[in-house]
């Protein structure tokens, strides 16, 4: 018998593939001494959920790109630096004044390196962008509860890079050394030197002497290119490697637990719609750099204490410290030979300290309040968390509020308002406002609870009348799919903290005290109106019940011309019926 | 011959055309009407020497008529119980009364913290003669000419002029924009004040702000800036103007304000409406109702 035909693999020997091709040879090198494939079968297969508001970090992600291409072009024409030069360049208005090197390089990248302002207003667009949809993505992450255990500490890295893409802002709002520029300096200077004994020795250090000095600049160009981009990056990286680490979340919804992860792998889906995504971000920096001014240093000229003009804003992203600081009373208050400037101290230190530390704490606080150990991966409807969603929300108009407050005189001009009459509607309307929006939108949430749970028991209303033989109205419910009523009910009960009630393992009473006191208070005061899903006995009735209600309405159906044409289901060869 | 004196014939057939005539009587009587309409015209002879008291008198019946009730009958102000009516104006000037007239501020409306500019209501003449009242209460700026407000007027070689808009633009930032904004947009003032934006702004009105320094707006006599630095003020604010937009849409020259809300508005805006766009394309090419997931 022949063993030609057989396979030979089961030989003493390992058989070996032909010889290889040579560029197989060369993949095969970087292969078995990097593990690229290893590590790329395992990543490329990597299972992201699919939903538009995962992907607002994302644009983040790629505006940062964009200010890291745009930024890198930028450097090799600035120069920072503050030493008195003649503008010689194209703009005819200021040729020949006297000028700082920074803004005489700014202008000419604005006038004579091809395609510079393009660059630079790319540069300032994306930047915009960029801090606006970290704020969105945060929004998100909160609404939906995903910084839950474990993803707290991405939490914290979130608002930190927040605050750092503040700062990186700031400092290159600051860079050209125009008008604007010098005029944020100075109130920068103003917040450093408000702070207490040691605000003067900050501010002489921080501009090597007397403001504007000549050192300034040149510091908070390493600190933009250099220091924060550099931080920025790595808290990005870190940021990334936490998402995989910890998979995304995902909406519940059947086939989706805390377990699994169920979505589309990276290749070729995200790859696609990330890298299409990237080249969106792209074009809108493009778009927006290439049609809409923005800066225009030009009008503004260069720095000079003795000027000022009106519409001296922040960009978007100061404008809450901006409007605090606008609105804030002149209050001051003198000991010891030291002045403490109200004014400046609440709007510059204490209220963003305030904000930063609710933000970064808020995960911590919560946890803390519902004693929840567990992991989430699974996403919470707004709707769920009625206390939270009402705190952002009175956030947001809080934040509304100072914005306005920091442009109030454009806004008296342009819609023929008294400046002094804005500034005492802001004084009075962040502390009413918010807590009105508060109790608004937490009610609103728990009339949307109301709602899920009327379709669970009830049924969705069907939009069709029925009429009884006794010539009463009443509208048709009918059941919603199994698939929606398990994702409607895919959310823990809300537990109220009990003091009595907490024993550790070994019946030992949790120690009373104010701490937990404050804790059942606050317990009750986020959880107590919720809206609790119905119970498996409560949904068996409310079935039963249809059922009943179902086997009354059989047989009043009868054929009505028009609900053929519901949209509910195919039309084609439908007819009215003549009748 | 005979065929070159028929051809003859037929260009001076051509050679005076049937309304010929028509026309010469026609342009003669343009050129008699226009001659009498320049030259002889009653009107313009009356005009012309039109004197001083005349003029005076004619503003003096418009005054009593559009301007008295506040001011008074001889332009003295009038004082109410609770303060200043329409003020004194006496020693205001005949630039005043043409500023705040062919701006349309006067007559003003109604009583308020600023006359806002409107359409005019007094004709050019009217204002001549009306300045002419007011200036004869007492010494004031007198309605400046062109070759006070036009730098191009002061006779500056292109070197001389260029530097001179430089100026300007320094002399704008220092003195102007703090309430004017560095685009002239204009800018708020406490308790409903405002400056009002400077981009329609006539260059003469332009120069009688400065001089007589209008409602909330300080007065840059000659003594404090001289006439030639107004004039550069005036042709810095047109230079701009005539600059192309170099950054494109200029999102109506108000600074950072606008710029954020274009940045939300529109680029957040667009880039969410991008990434529901995105998320709602699923991989299978082709959807069926009955596919769809019920996760909304």
């Amino acid at each position: 018998m022949s063993t030609a035909p057989v396979a030979n693999t089961n030989g003493k020997q390992a058989t070996s593939a032909g010889k290889p091709s040579k560029g197989t040879r060369v993949v095969g090198w970087a292969d078995e001494r990097l593990g690229l494939a290893t590590a790329a079968k395992k990543n490329l297969r990597k299972v992201f959920p699919d939903h538009w508001s995962f992907m607002l970090g994302e644009i983040a992600l790629w505006s940062f790109v964009v200010l890291l291409l745009t930024g890198v072009f930028l450097t090799l024409w600035f120069r920072p630096s503050m030493a008195e030069v003649e503008y010689m360049g194209t703009y005819e208005q200021l040729r020949g004044l006297h000028m700082s090197e920074a803004f005489v390089s700014t202008m000419n990248i604005s006038f004579d390196v091809r395609g510079g302002l393009l660059m630079r207003q790319m540069h300032h667009w994306a930047a915009m962008l960029f801090i606006a949809s970290m704020l969105v993505h945060m929004m998100r992450v909160f609404l939906t509860g995903a910084f839950r255990k474990p993803r707290e500490v991405n939490w914290v890295i979130g608002g930190v890079l927040i605050l750092l893409g503040i700062l990186e802002g700031f400092s290159g709002y600051s860079l050209p050394d125009d008008l604007l520029s010098g005029t944020g300096m100075r109130i920068a200077q103003g917040l450093v030197q408000a702070t207490p004994v040691l605000g003067t020795y900050m501010s002489f250090f921080m501009f090597g002497g007397e403001f504007p000095g000549d050192a300034v600049i040149s510091r908070l160009y390493m600190v933009h290119i250099l220091l924060l981009p550099a931080l920025i990056l790595a808290l990005i990286a870190a940021h990334m490697l936490l998402l995989v680490y910890h998979k995304h979340t995902q909406w519940p919804g059947p086939g989706r637990t805390e377990e699994n992860v169920v979505g589309y792998p990276m290749l070729p889906v995200y790859m696609a719609k990330a890298g299409g995504f990237f080249f969106i971000v792209f074009g809108f920096s493009a778009f927006m750099g290439g049609l809409m001014t923005i800066n225009p240093v030009w009008k503004y000229g260069p720095y000079d204490p003795t000027k000022v003009t009106a519409g001296s804003q922040p960009d978007w992203y100061m404008g809450i410290a901006e409007g605090t600081l606008r609105i804030m009373p002149g209050i001051e208050s003198h000991f010891l030979g030291v002045t403490l400037s109200w004014n400046i101290l609440i709007p510059g230190m204490i209220a963003p300290i305030a904000l930063l530390a609710t933000v970064l704490a808020w995960p911590f606080l919560e946890a803390w309040v519902t004693g929840d150990k567990r992991e989430h991966h699974l996403l919470q409807r707004p709707r769920n968390a009625p206390t939270r969603t009402a705190f952002l929300v009175a956030m947001m108009s809080l934040y509304g509020l100072l914005w306005i407050g920091g442009g109030n005189d454009v806004l008296a001009v342009l819609f023929h308002l008294n400046l002094n009459h804005i500034t005492w509607f802001l004084r009075a309307a962040i502390f009413i406002i918010p807590p009105l929006v508060f109790i608004f939108v937490k009610r609103w949430c728990i009339s949307l609870q109301r709602h899920d749970n009327e379709m669970l028991l009830h049924g969705y209303e069907t939009g069709i009348i029925m009429r009884s033989a006794e010539g009463g109205y009443s509208e048709r419910h009918l059941p919603v799919s199994d698939d929606r009523a398990y994702t409607i009910t895919a959310r823990d009960r809300d537990e109220i903290y009990d003091p009595a009630t907490d024993v550790d393992a070994n019946g030992v009473a949790a120690p009373g005290g104010r701490a937990t006191a404050l804790r059942e208070k606050l317990s009750q005061a986020m959880f107590a109106d919720n809206v609790q899903k119905p119970t498996a006995e409560e949904l068996e009735e409310g079935h039963h019940h249809a059922e009943h209600e179902h086997e009354l309405e059989a047989g009043l159906d009868h054929a009505a011309d028009g609900h053929q044409f519901d949209g509910r289901h195919p039309v084609e060869g439908e007819e009215l019926r003549k009748h | 011959m005979r065929f070159l004196n028929r051809s003859a014939g037929r260009l001076s057939r051509h050679r005076r055309s049937r309304v010929a005539g028509l026309l010469v009587m026609l342009l003669g009587l343009l050129f008699m009407g226009g001659l009498y309409q320049v030259v002889l015209s009653p009107s313009n002879a009356d005009t012309q020497t039109k004197s001083d008291e005349e003029l005076i008198k004619e503003g003096r019946e418009l005054f009593l008529v559009g301007c008295a009730f506040c001011h008074g009958q001889n332009g003295e102000g009038i004082k109410s119980a609770d303060g200043q009516y329409g003020p004194s104006l006496v020693g205001v000037g005949g630039a005043a009364v043409n500023f705040q007239v062919s701006t349309g501020r006067m007559p003003m409306q109604n009583p308020g913290q600023q006359a806002p500019a409107k359409e005019p209501v007094y004709s050019e003449d009217e204002i001549d003669a009306l300045s002419a009242y007011v200036a004869s209460l007492g010494p004031g700026p007198e309605v400046p000419t062109a070759a006070e407000y036009d730098i191009d007027k002061y006779g500056l070689s292109a070197d001389e002029r260029r530097d001179a808009v430089v100026r300007g633009g320094q002399l704008f930032l220092t003195n102007c924009t703090a309430c004017h904004n560095f685009d002239g947009s204009g800018g708020a003032m406490p308790w409903g004040k405002y400056a009002p934006s400077l981009r329609s702004t006539s260059e003469k009105n332009l120069y009688q702000a400065m001089l007589t320094g209008p409602q909330q707006m300080p007065v840059f006599s000659d003594e404090v800036m001289l006439p030639q630095d107004k004039a550069s003020i005036i042709a810095y604010l047109e230079s701009i103007k005539e600059e192309p937009s170099h950054g494109g849409f200029g999102l109506g020259g108000l600074g950072p304000v606008s710029e954020g809300m274009f940045a939300w508005l529109f680029g957040i805006g667009g880039l969410v409406g991008f990434a529901y766009w995105i998320a709602a394309h699923t991989t299978r090419s082709t959807k069926t109702k009955s596919s769809e997931g019920t996760q909304a």
